[in-house]
């Protein structure tokens, strides 16, 4: 009998669904069966990084012939290895059915089928704690070509060229970035990769660091050769306990084996990587407040200029890129950045990853070219609105991010569009709403969490939000007036002009788009107030 | 409650010694082993690092994660990220505080169990979800609270 593997998701969102027995399960039965455990006969299970389709965990695939069992209770389990594993015949009524077809093949599945996955290309397909299997799909060969065959200054040419911008928020270029901290005076430099995903509703990054950690690794390493740096740092936030896990162990190894050190590839480049955990403060995943996180500090931003790519950690130039750009990078290296700058909009190149979560039927991390429209991601990937009903809105960006109707459903989502609708990219959470949803709770939501996470520094921000929250407050009271929503209105910008950093720059954002998109629904809130007085 | 014996604590200074920037990664530590971190701890930290402890509070008390109240044998969180929020986390959360008898924050009198509200876990398509110490449980409903505590 040949070799056969079955991949088990091991994510957050399917360990919590049970995978863990599922894996247990399927330990006890190929026992049973005498189909041992060896790499090179029989069958093995593995643990993958999140495979995506969170919503249909757990989750197994068959990895000879992909084929993809959703939704599976242990005593299913029985049922795969008998019928498929020993006997080749896929378990008809196991499979997922969509629109009245049962699929076999995971990437049929209309959640993975229009999927053009970079970033996430080995998440879900490799085991993130056995290197070899990052080994076997090319990894570190990126950071070998560099460290052969390219002078710094090539590295950071090849990135610019390939147009890749900060997944993190901004879209700042990121070859853009590297030059300048490339070019910044002084022997010691840094590269932080910034894990602290705190905008809620986003996992991709989660996702990546559990499922991925090498390739972050790899792409840090070769940040580090292009800029100059010979140590990183990776700042994840507390609430994720596996991929600091993940991330450790994949250091570990990286380290055994010759990838981080000293002389990595017999060159005289030397690279070290250290994991810092956050403590649960969102306004850390600002950059010159992880920095001071890092340091040790309270983590309070501070004005910039100077930008860290001249003055950063401890005074030292330092690049700060966000997990799912350096996802980017390790591809880019190996295929060209032509080949990457052929995917995507004139000014937003390459794909991004959604983290779809909310009113829709299925949810989990969606990897679509730039110039995606949002109706192909809620409609033909995610399945539609959940339990028949109507969609209303699509919460994009977090709390820095807006709340777009449906009449933007064919926006084609890049950064510049994006923000023309009043909402950012962010970091690519991306909630959509049903009929039920009330946008002025929503837009409360976001401001009672921008209050609560304002590190105080700065007035506009402190004080702001807290007094644009008591009119919210007010209004949602049904003791609101015409004369609030003005203030409001007028508040929010202002918080927005004058705050010292991106936290209170966008604080206001999901006021003033559900201000501009869903007005009425403040107005009715406050004309039932004016009636009832 | 016991006195803490403060040079058990000393593996962690030996171990992050020469570092940069370790306080926060030794509060980590410390208040993984101790539970959390009380003024004679952190005087201890102020001594062992040279740091002031002025600084040590001004860090401790910026940061949720860390805190100067002993917490119960386990601590739930309940998510209050977006796609929680839209499906139902405040019902989840009154539940609890119902069953358990306390507010967020609070600990129980037995000492078993602490609640708090978390920031998003990031497990989203889960929603709505609570983690009990590392275990995230999801796709929750009020009715299932009973059962999930009385395993703990």
């Amino acid at each position: 009998m040949a070799k056969k593997e079955i991949l088990i998701c091991a994510g957050t969102a399917c360990l919590s669904a049970g995978a863990e027995e599922i894996k247990d399960k399927f330990k006890e039965e190929i026992k049973e069966l005498n189909l041992t455990e060896d790499y090179e006969t029989k069958t093995v299970i593995s643990n993958t990084g999140c495979i995506g389709p969170c919503s249909l965990g757990p989750i197994a695939i068959v990895k000879d012939d992909n084929t993809f069992y959703g939704h599976l209770k242990t005593e299913d389990v029985a049922r795969i290895v008998r019928e498929h594993l020993l006997n080749g015949r896929v378990v008809e009524d196991l499979l997922t059915e969509e629109e009245g077809e049962k699929v076999e093949d995971f990437k049929e599945i209309r959640f993975m089928k229009k999927q053009k996955r970079i970033a996430l290309r080995n998440t879900g397909i490799i085991d993130p704690n056995k290197i070899e299997e990052y080994l076997e799909r090319d990894g570190y060969q990126a950071l070998k070509t560099v460290l052969n065959e390219l002078t710094p200054l090539e590295v950071i040419e090849e990135i610019k060229a390939s147009g890749l911008r900060g997944r993190g928020g901004a879209g700042f270029p990121t070859g853009l970035k590297w030059s300048f901290a490339h070019q910044a005076a002084g022997e010691q430099k840094y590269i932080i990769c910034n894990a602290d995903e705190g905008d809620p509703g986003a996992f991709m990054d989660r996702s990546i660091l559990e499922g991925d950690p090498h390739s972050i690794i790899e792409a840090m390493a070769v940040a580090g050769y292009a800029i100059g740096a010979d140590q990183g740092f990776v700042y994840v936030r507390a609430e994720y306990p596996l991929a600091v896990k993940n991330l450790k162990i994949a250091i570990r190894a990286a380290e055994n084996n010759g990838y981080l050190g000293s002389n990595i590839y017999g060159s005289d480049f030397s690279f070290n990587l250290e994991v810092r955990v956050g403590a649960g403060a969102f306004v850390c995943g600002e950059e010159t407040a992880l920095i001071a996180s890092i340091e040790g500090k309270r983590g309070q931003p501070s004005t910039k200029p100077p930008y860290p790519a001249n003055s950063g950690l401890w005074g030292k130039p330092t690049v700060i890129n966000n997990v799912e750009t350096l996802a980017n990078i390790v591809p880019i290296i190996n295929k060209g950045s032509q080949w990457f700058s052929s995917i995507g909009t004139e000014k937003s190149k390459g794909t991004k990853v959604f983290a779809v979560a909310g009113d829709v039927k299925e949810t989990g991390l969606v990897e679509v070219p730039m110039g995606t429209t949002l109706r192909e991601i809620v409609f033909e990937i995610a399945g539609g609105i959940a339990d028949g009903k109507e969609f209303k809105a699509a919460q994009i960006g977090g709390p820095s991010g807006g709340t777009i109707p449906k009449e933007y459903l064919d926006l084609k989502i890049d950064y510049e569009s994006v923000k023309e609708a009043g909402a950012i990219v962010g970091s690519g959470g991306l909630v959509i709403m049903d009929e039920d949803n009330s946008m002025v709770d929503v837009a409360r939501f976001f401001l009672d969490f921008t209050e609560d996470e304002s590190c105080g520094k700065c007035t506009p921000c402190r004080v702001g939000t807290k007094r644009m929250l008591d009119i919210l407050e007010k209004i949602l009271d049904g003791k609101g007036s015409q004369q609030d929503l003005d203030k409001l209105e007028e508040l929010g910008n202002v918080v927005k002009e004058t705050s010292l950093c991106g936290l209170g720059q966008t604080a206001p954002n999901p006021v003033l788009s559900t201000l501009k998109y869903f007005r009425e629904e403040y107005e009715e809130l406050i004309n039932t107030a004016e009636e009832g007085n | 409650m016991a006195a803490i014996k403060l040079s058990a604590l000393d593996h962690i200074f030996e171990k992050y010694e020469g570092k940069k920037g370790k306080l926060i990664p030794v509060l980590h530590e410390i208040q993984e082993e101790v539970g959390y971190l009380p003024v004679e701890v952190q005087r201890y930290v102020s001594e062992k690092l040279g740091v002031a402890m002025s600084k040590i509070y001004g860090v401790i008390s910026f940061y949720s994660f860390f805190t100067t109240e002993p917490k119960g044998e386990h601590t739930i969180g309940v998510c209050m990220g977006t796609a929680c929020y839209v499906k139902g986390a405040e019902d989840i959360l009154n539940r609890l505080k119902e069953e358990l008898g306390i507010e967020t924050g609070q600990t129980t009198a037995d000492n078993k169990f602490t609640m708090t509200m978390t920031r998003c876990l990031g497990t989203c398509s889960m929603a709505p979800v609570i983690m009990i110490d590392d275990q995230v449980h999801g796709n929750l409903e009020a009715e299932k609270i009973p059962e999930i505590i009385n395993k703990y």
